[in-house]
């Protein structure tokens, strides 16, 4: 290879060092090449060399001769490599070939769920939050005087029954505690610590001696409390037709007001909102019949003077509902006591998403 | 409650349609809860003759009728009644037509190979009575064709209202009628009783030997009756209200509780022996009406002769002395009852009467008297007989109260704006009495209403007149202006961390907050003051210790169903003592089978059973998500008798419990009959302590300009200790360099001796002044793998 080079044979060797490069057959077998010829003891660069001691005419023909050799061979080269890296590219990702139908490895976000009373609280506190309400709570353990007589329930009355409320074991001072039958206690509680203005909801368990079809010794309500100088039945109609159009997520909330009885409020009412019942259960909003769904009322004076407020000087509205219920009635779970039974394949289809975090700014329930 | 329409009318002057007065009724808080029009559903049955009456060929119990229902047609219909014959005059429904009583639509059927066009009815196939020993058996002259309901004036629509414990007054037709009137549907009709003569014996003495049980008490003797049927019009009234007419007497004192709401007794004059007298029981055995023996104590009051008990006192009178058609000398009670006492005596006995449901919540004491006088006026009229003088002991107590009541009152709780004049008229059309002339109002109420005891009740009164849908709604006008913190920190956590327990993929559940005993002992509670009293159930007797119980219930559950993978978590409230701050809020979980962080059930990559390990990544997760120190925890390995001893830790900070995870006890779990391998983690929401600089508030941010450089070291140790002795020994050998120490290795089998254990860590080295040179570099390394060998015993592995 090492032949003199001379104008005569330039075409030639070219021609041999076009044929080294095209036959190499990875980027490997394309470096010797490279270093055969134009490294530092490569052909070409031995050539090179020699132009030194050419005569300047001898010179004058060779130089541009063989540097022009030298351009192109490099040339040559580098597009050589080129084509080599991408025919390795190609038979790298030929080879590189994976079933996509496999099933990754999961994350949670796709399996966890939240409870539908979970996330009904959640939508409780959001919507409340907005009109201005704290969340308060209490014990599920109470006492007589929170959850019976601050509440103005007369000596005798069915509901501190055993038949009715759950008790404790008596204690060494002869009284016993109770597991509260409603989250009232929490109303008391609140205006005992807190000054007026008072603004609260208590989400909450609550116990009865009662078990059936639509009975379960467990269950969840919520209760609402304001307290005030001015506050009367008008704000509590708008507080409760508010809190039902967005919580039902429906237009017309329309509410049906019925007086009613509860020693805790005066007056008292029952409130039904607009429905429709068929075979395919009840749909809210809509129709002319009427489904009940909470009591309310003003705070009884006595309730208020129990808990050390002037009842001609302070006054205030309260209601209280079941969650469960409301939960049932907006999801269309058809039975309680599937709510407590932890039911795997139930809690998969009524649950929520881990990170379906119901606000006010991205809708309810999506 | 029920009444009829033509029923209201006797007290209710008024042209107002069923829909008007139902609507109405609603409205001013007598809820209807239901309305029976029986002239359209009965509609379509007319009356008819049977012609014809054959044995059925294939059955013996019927027979093949040829029935004549007044359109000139014969018609063919199989029928099962025993009282089935020629000659009957019946009710005869055809097919197409709908029976109410149950609830069957008619169509022409063949019953045993013989062709049935139609029914002939019983009164319980009308819905009419309980009645089914036969078809309606009407007098030979009914007119057949004619329809039944005109004929027999049953189409008076009934209507059930639902009354609140606090109109006891409304448990009479008398109290609603009053109500409509004054809601404007018409005018009170005056209540008359027909004069009679009081020309007969005066009954027997009465003696209270219990006047807190029984204020006042009124007994009438009439003699000479003739008992027997009452009236048509009155048996129809009853019966359309769901009572069964027993005799003129019974009759009259069921028609009269519920027409005014007065209960009253009759007793068989003959059958009582001696003076009467009210006091508490003895412990007798007392066989009442319902013929059912009780014992009555000295909790409950009773009225006696010298035969002994006669009558539970306003509950239910007694079978001895009772009335039947063989009754001519009749004794009339009308007495008072102490409520709470009547409640609860009900209550005991299990016995549910209309008098019992009336005097616990009040009748009217003033009408106790002229209620005697409307009876005895009836049973004159019906029966015959000379009435005596009335014997009364006790003193019917003054049950009006006068209210001090400033009109303004309504506007202020109500927001309705309510003229005077129209304030009291209501009031006055209720009965109540208004002093309009005294400031503020002067409001005695009416005797039946010792419900309303002051100004809230006289504005609720007011209100639901007028018409509570007048109340406008009124937006609540902020009151912070700037919106408040709406949840307590703890709410906030409870709320974080559902949400990060569900991205780990775990499934939340709501388990009862009450527990076996079993199981609240099994996990560390089961104290007696956490015991109800009056469990409902067995499995629901205990306040929960730990929310693992009931996970651990509801885990079982569903892999007996089938469902073998599972992770379930829970978050709420457990129980250490009946005190409130006995009460934590806990996140706890519980993982079975193939169900981890990283999937469920089997891979084609590589699966794993859920171990020790993901139940301390969902603590530590669930801590993480609340914003708890994870870094400044130590695990110690002390966690309750309930978690398998060398499989679990306990999560402390400082000298604070936060958690426990780990396996559960093959015992424990053996003794629920739950599955063998159970891991489950609780953490305590309360001891996690409250960040302590404000979230707006970080540090600076610093971080080097130099490379971290990160060292391998495996090292072998006895096999006794945790890893985390190596990794904190390590850390610690030079505190401004080792900027963290992560086990990467934990290898047993091959070149390590038994007994022993090779645990290999990276050390990440942070410089902050300098490059590490490669001499540092090795000084570190040096003091690092003493560090460790003085802590643990451990060696460099070659």
């Amino acid at each position: 290879m090492n032949a003199v080079i001379s104008p005569d044979n330039l075409d030639e060797i070219e021609a041999g060092i076009e044929a080294q490069i095209n036959a190499a057959g990875d980027e490997a077998a394309l470096e010797s090449v490279r270093v055969a010829t134009l490294g530092k003891k490569g052909s070409l660069s031995e050539q090179m060399k020699t132009l030194g001691k050419m005569s300047p005419e001898e010179r004058q023909v060779m130089g541009p001769a063989l540097n022009g050799l030298k351009a192109r061979v490099t040339e040559q080269i580098a597009a050589r490599r080129e084509a080599l890296k991408a025919a390795a590219l190609e038979a790298q990702l030929v080879a590189e070939r994976i079933d996509v139908t496999l099933d990754p490895r999961q994350t949670g976000i796709g399996r966890g769920r939240i409870h539908p009373i979970s996330q009904v609280w959640d939508e409780l506190s959001a919507i409340f939050a907005d009109l201005g309400f704290r969340i308060a709570e209490g014990p599920d353990i109470e006492t007589d005087d929170f959850n019976f007589t601050k509440l103005n329930f007369p000596e005798g009355h069915p509901a501190r029954d055993m038949h009715d409320t759950f008790f404790l074991p008596e204690r060494e001072d002869g009284t016993r505690r109770l597991l509260r039958t409603h989250t009232s206690p929490v109303q008391i509680r609140t205006m005992l610590k807190d000054k007026p203005p008072i603004r609260i909801i208590a989400p909450g368990r609550t116990y009865r001696c009662d078990s059936d079809q639509t009975h379960t010794p467990m269950f969840h309500q919520v209760e609402g409390l304001v307290v005030d100088k001015e506050s009367h039945v008008g704000h509590l109609k708008w507080v409760l037709t508010e809190f039902c159009r967005a919580f039902f997520e429906v237009e017309d909330a329309s509410m049906r007001f019925r007086p009613s009885f509860f020693p805790f409020t005066e007056p008292s009412y029952e409130v039904d909102i607009r429905c429709r019942r068929s075979k395919d259960g009840i749909e809210l909003g809509v129709g002319d019949d009427w489904l009940e769904i909470l009591g309310s009322g003003m705070v009884h004076p006595n309730v208020l003077a129990n808990c050390g407020l002037d009842p001609d000087v302070y006054q205030g509205f309260a209601w209280g509902m079941g969650i469960d219920r409301i939960a049932m009635l907006k999801y269309g779970m058809p039975d309680l006591r599937d709510l407590f039974e932890g039911d795997s394949r139930w809690l998969t289809h009524y649950g929520f998403a881990p990170l379906d975090r119901p606000s006010l700014a991205g809708g309810l329930s999506r | 409650m029920k009444f009829t329409l033509s029923w209201l009318k006797d007290h209710l002057e008024t042209d107002a349609s069923l829909e008007t007065i139902i609507d109405q009724l609603t409205a001013i808080g007598l809820e209807v809860e239901g309305v029976e029009d029986r002239a359209a559903a009965l509609a379509p049955f007319r009356i008819a003759r049977v012609l014809t009456a054959d044995q059925h060929p294939n059955a013996d119990r019927l027979r093949v009728l040829t029935v004549d229902p007044g359109d000139g047609s014969k018609v063919q219909v199989v029928c099962g009644a025993p009282n089935a014959r020629a000659g009957l005059v019946g009710v005869f429904a055809a097919p197409g037509t709908h029976v109410p009583g149950t609830g069957v639509d008619l169509a022409v059927g063949s019953i045993r190979g013989v062709e049935s066009h139609g029914m002939m009815l019983s009164e319980r196939e009308m819905g009419l009575s309980d009645e089914h020993d036969g078809i309606v058996d009407l007098p030979q002259d009914a007119p057949v064709g004619t329809p039944y309901v005109a004929w027999a004036d049953v189409g008076d629509p009934v209507v059930e209202i639902g009354v609140t414990p606090n109109r006891a007054d409304c448990l009479g037709i008398r109290g609603i009628a009053r109500d409509l009137a004054a809601a404007g549907l018409g005018t009170l009709k005056p209540l008359t009783v027909a004069d009679f003569a009081v020309d007969g014996s005066a009954a027997p003495a009465v003696t209270i030997d219990a006047p807190d049980l029984c204020p006042a008490f009124g007994l009438r003797l009439i003699e000479g009756v003739a008992n027997g049927a009452s009236p048509e019009w009155m048996q129809r009234r009853l019966r359309s209200i769901g009572l069964r007419p027993i005799n003129a007497l019974v009759d009259v004192t069921n028609y009269l509780t519920y027409d005014v709401g007065r209960p009253l007794h009759v007793f068989d004059a003959d059958k009582v022996s001696g003076d009467l007298v009210v006091r508490r029981g003895a412990g007798e055995e007392f066989e009442a009406l319902d013929g059912r023996f009780y014992k009555v104590t000295d909790a409950m009051c009773v009225i006696a002769d010298s035969n002994g008990v006669e009558s539970l006192a306003g509950i239910m009178g007694g079978e001895a002395s009772g009335s039947s058609e063989a009754t001519t000398r009749v004794l009339v009670e009308s007495a008072l009852w102490e409520p709470i006492n009547i409640a609860r005596t009900g209550r005991t006995l299990g016995i549910h009467s209309d008098a019992r449901h009336r005097f616990e919540r009040g009748v009217d004491p003033a009408f106790m008297l002229p209620g005697l006088d409307y009876a005895t006026a009836m049973i004159l009229s019906m029966c015959g007989g000379k009435a005596g003088p009335v014997t009364v002991a006790g003193t019917v107590p003054d049950a009006k109260r006068t209210i001090a009541f400033p009109p303004a009152e309504v506007m202020r709780l109500s927001g309705l704006e309510v003229d005077e004049a129209k304030q009291a008229e209501v009031l006055d059309r209720l009965g109540f009495t208004v002093d309009t002339s005294a400031s503020p109002w002067a409001v005695t109420t009416p005797s039946w209403r010792a419900d309303v005891e002051g100004k809230a009740d006289l504005v609720e009164e007011i209100v639901r007149i007028v018409g509570i849908d007048d109340v406008e709604p009124t937006p609540l006008v902020r009151t912070d202006p700037v919106a408040p913190k709406v949840l307590t920190t703890l709410q906030q956590r409870v709320a974080t961390v559902r949400r990060a327990l569900a991205t780990q993929g775990m499934t939340e559940a709501v388990t009862w907050s009450f527990v076996s005993h079993e199981d609240a002992v099994a996990f560390g509670g089961g104290s007696q003051a956490l015991r109800l009293a009056n469990p409902i159930a067995e499995a629901l007797s205990d306040m929960r210790p730990s929310l693992l119980a009931g996970l651990v219930r509801a885990v079982t559950r569903n892999v007996n169903r089938g469902h073998p993978d599972l992770a379930l978590f829970e978050v709420g409230q457990v129980f250490a003592g009946d005190e409130p701050a006995d009460q934590t809020t806990q996140a706890a979980g519980v993982r079975q089978g193939r169900n981890t962080a990283a999937g469920v059930g089997r891979h084609w990559d590589g699966d794993e059973t859920a171990d020790a390990f993901d139940a301390k990544a969902d603590i530590l997760a669930a801590l993480t998500a609340i914003g708890g120190p994870a870094d400044r925890c130590e695990i110690t390995r002390d966690a309750p008798a309930y978690y398998h001893p060398g499989r679990s830790g306990t999560l402390r900070l400082g000298p604070n419990v936060l958690g426990h995870f780990g396996e559960l006890h093959p015992a424990v779990l053996a003794g629920m009959d739950a599955p063998e391998r159970l891991v489950a983690f609780e953490l305590t929401l309360e001891k996690v302590p409250e960040p302590r600089r404000n979230a707006t508030k970080k540090p600076n941010f610093s971080a080097s300009d130099l490379m971290p450089v990160r060292r391998d070291f495996a090292f072998l140790v006895s096999e006794d200790i945790d890893a985390r002795a190596i990794t904190k020994a390590a850390r610690g050998a030079r505190k401004d360099l080792v900027s963290d120490v992560a086990v990467f290795d934990v290898y047993r089998g091959t070149g390590v001796p038994e007994g022993q254990k090779s645990v290999a860590v990276e050390a990440t080295l942070q410089p902050s002044g300098k490059t590490l040179t490669d001499d540092d570099i090795e000084k570190v390394s040096a003091d690092i793998i003493a560090a460790v060998a003085k802590a643990t015993g451990a060696t460099l592995r070659a």
